[in-house]
């Protein structure tokens, strides 16, 4: 069985490609990437970019213990919507995936239900209380890709700073969720005008200050490799510019909200823009994309936090944190991004495939002959609306409901089989 | 007045969220409004009652305790004949419990007309209202807005401008309002920086630097942390309740030094005009925010807001069921 994606243009960032090619994808892996190809099966990409399947390396999926809000089956399918053929889960679940039969509970599940690949990253520490590491040799082996304690940081030094030491000889990367809560009292936005006007607590920016400033300190200090989570503030970003150009092994994320959103949004979405970190300001919004331009921000992920209607529709302040990302962030990324002309098109794909999947060393994010046929097909200029009742996902938690957007995807394909077509 | 005039003063709005939304002459139309039902409370005959709310009920719905705000509302209403129904919920219960929605939709069903809410999460009000068809009065809101504690506040100190002044059209253009204490937990400072600001009149807010709000002068108003700066020149001194609790919070070191500070006493209010007036919200903590020579003495017009307050609250319910104006310009 063989399928030709015919007409398109293939940017492949690992290879600098960027021309008109043909794909040719036999059984679970690419045959060729040249012109004219010819197969069993031709999907007609005429219009269209043809592109690594996206990698987001962070995503809750909420299984086990949250599936009214989104399992494993449905966030996998919500991937696949969005383009995406891989995806690192986070371990705040109930349990904790914390060990290593959670580990592997977690991927049988993904093995049986999951549409793409469905990587996990394991808690740091045991219930991920910030007390004591998990066994990170047996989570390395049974197949988790990184460790985190995401939802929160680990509050003592000693213990972040042995847990990186240790995490660095097993080789796993160590995802910092990277706010210091010890500066906040019942948070529920970012501190500013905003907060002052809207009379909610607030969480200052200086809460993500600390915190990125104090694990890179202390994997500078271990001699690890650290990644930083969902970097939302201007000062975040200055941080880690500061480590990286001090050659440090430091690499960091931001989020699609955060490049197109500000607190202003609160005041109309109401706990559909609530989400940790929150949303900032102006001046966030802009370092926030100069990061992304000048190479400090290494790549895109969602923060994809579903939650049920009815836990969201509540006082602002009792709402959950977090919303959906997987399905708006390619056009999100060419609306903010490449139309302002912060990225070209070539690199918003960069940051979605080959550059996250670089950090956890995940075998996807590039089109080579004889690789995994991970492909995402996707029109750049088709225009759409956001209408969350036509999400994949179970969660309807959005702020860009309503939203007219461009960049359309059409076609997912992982390992060689359709996963999404439009 | 004109035809056109008169139609102008109607009310459209269907709640009363905050004073931030309302223009100028909506909260001009609530303040006109409430002379007229003040005399009711004052009455010769002592039948301190009208019809207008006949037949309508009004649901208290309060998740905070409060005495005063809840009595005030429960007179207004009574005094305006509206059947009244009171609910205490404490937010613990409620977590627990059944949704803020499922609780209006059950309130609804019963065929309210008017609820007011008080509740500890700042946007409950507005959530509400903009949700459900019930016309909702915010009777606080965590730390964002207590528009009727505003409202009678201005009418407060509009009576007594009028008064003082001998022009009954006197208004607080050029008024000069200094509000000290807690800002940044206060919802009461928050609707009278809105509501005096669009009244013409200017504002300084003044408290430690750990109570002051970030950008909170972006509201139009000063700031400052010095009691004397905030009081030299007022026409009136506004005392906020300051909670023990914030202490435990770290927000100020002992009463003692917070009295030492900030408490409005007759040193303080050297710094003030002879003619200026000290208000507070209630209650007050006898001795701390206020000693008792000001809460006792001839400036003080605490109780004065009290019985405002009433009249205020019977204007605003029977705008939102009622619609137009009373003319008493």
């Amino acid at each position: 069985m063989s399928i030709v994606v015919k007409n398109g243009r293939v940017i492949d960032p690992a290879s600098e490609t960027s021309a008109k090619l043909d794909v040719l994808i036999e059984g679970d892996r690419i045959g060729r990437i040249a012109e004219n190809l010819q197969g069993e099966e031709t999907i007609d990409a005429t219009g269209c970019v043809v592109c690594p399947g996206f990698v987001d390396i962070h995503v809750h999926f909420r299984e086990p213990g949250f599936e009214s809000k989104e399992n494993i089956a449905t966030g996998s399918r919500a991937a696949a919507h969005g383009g995406f053929t891989s995806v690192v889960t986070m371990p705040n679940t109930n349990p904790p995936i914390d060990n290593g039969g959670m580990v592997e509970l977690h991927n049988r599940s993904a093995r049986e239900t999951a549409c793409i690949k469905v990587w996990p990253a394991a808690a740091a520490t045991k219930g991920r209380e910030g007390a004591e590491m998990t066994e990170m040799a047996d989570l390395k082996s049974a197949g988790a890709v990184a460790i985190t304690d995401d939802g929160s940081d680990i509050p003592s030094s000693w213990v972040m700073r042995r847990v990186l030491e240790y995490a660095n000889m097993v080789g796993l990367t160590y995802l910092s969720h990277a706010e210091d809560h010890t500066l906040m009292e019942d948070g529920a936005m970012n501190e500013g005008f905003n907060s002052t006007r809207l009379g909610l607590p607030g969480m200052p920016k200086a809460m993500e200050e600390i915190a990125i400033d104090r694990v890179i300190r202390l994997a500078e200090l271990a001699g690890a490799r650290v990644h930083i989570c969902h970097v939302s503030s201007e000062g975040g970003v200055d941080i880690v510019r500061r480590a990286k150009g001090r050659g440090l092994p430091v690499t960091c994320e931001t989020a699609p909200h955060y490049w197109t959103l500000t607190d202003d949004a609160i005041e109309r979405f109401g706990p559909n823009a609530k989400m940790n970190p929150p949303l900032r300001e102006f001046g966030d919004v802009q370092a926030i994309k100069a990061g992304l331009a000048d190479g400090t921000i290494d790549c895109i992920a969602t923060d994809h936090a579903p939650h049920t209607v009815t836990e969201k529709n509540v006082e602002f302040q009792l709402a959950p944190f977090g919303i959906i990302g997987l399905e708006t962030s390619l056009a999100l990324g060419i609306m903010g991004l490449v139309k302002q002309g912060v990225v070209t098109l070539e690199r918003l794909v960069d940051l979605m495939t080959r550059r996250p999947a670089r950090i956890l060393g995940l075998p996807a994010g590039e089109l080579r002959e004889g690789g995994p046929a991970d492909i995402a097909v996707f029109d750049p200029a088709a225009e759409w609306t956001v209408e969350p009742d036509a999400f994949a996902s179970k969660g309807r938690n959005t702020p860009f409901a309503g939203m007219h957007l461009r960049g359309l995807v059409k076609t997912t394909i992982c390992d060689g089989v359709i996963v999404y077509q439009a | 007045m004109t035809a056109a005039a008169e139609q102008s003063r109607v009310w459209t709005r269907k709640d009363l969220i905050g004073l931030e939304p309302l223009a100028r002459e909506d909260i001009e139309m609530i303040l006109d409004t409430a002379p007229q039902l003040l005399a009711v409370s004052q009455r010769e005959s002592g039948i301190k009652k009208v019809p207008l709310l006949q037949g309508r009920l009004v649901v208290n719905w309060f998740y905070e305790p409060s005495t005063r705000t809840r009595t005030s509302f429960e007179l207004a209403a009574k005094r305006l004949s509206a059947d009244t129904l009171t609910m205490n919920v404490s937010t613990s219960s409620a977590k627990k419990g059944e949704t803020l929605h499922d609780t209006l939709f059950n309130i609804e069903a019963m065929h309210s007309d008017i609820v007011v809410i008080r509740h500890g999460c700042a946007g409950a009000a507005r959530l509400l209202a903009e949700n459900h068809p019930s016309s909702i009065i915010n009777a606080g809101d965590g730390a964002h807005e207590h528009p009727t504690q505003a409202l009678l506040d201005a009418f407060t100190m509009r009576e007594h401008i009028r008064r003082s002044r001998q022009d009954p059209n006197a208004t607080l253009d050029g008024v000069r309002v200094a509000l000290i204490g807690d800002i940044a937990h206060s919802r009461v400072a928050r609707s009278n920086i809105w509501g005096l600001k669009k009244l013409g009149a200017s504002v300084v807010v003044c408290g430690p630097s750990t109570l002051l709000p970030p950008h909170i002068e972006k509201l139009g108003c000063d700031a400052t942390t010095k009691l004397k700066e905030a009081i030299d020149g007022a026409d009136v001194v506004y005392s906020l309740r300051i909670q023990l609790e914030r202490q435990q919070k770290c927000l100020f070191p002992t009463m003692r030094e917070y009295v030492r500070l900030f408490r409005i006493d007759n040193e303080s209010l050297k710094a003030a005009p002879p003619h200026a007036i000290v208000m507070h919200p209630g209650p007050i903590n006898r001795d701390l925010e206020l000693s008792s020579e000001v809460a006792d003495g001839p400036r003080n017009v605490i109780l004065e807001q009290v019985t405002n307050g009433v009249a205020v609250r019977m204007a605003v319910m029977h705008l939102l069921i009622n619609r137009p104006a009373f003319d008493t310009a």
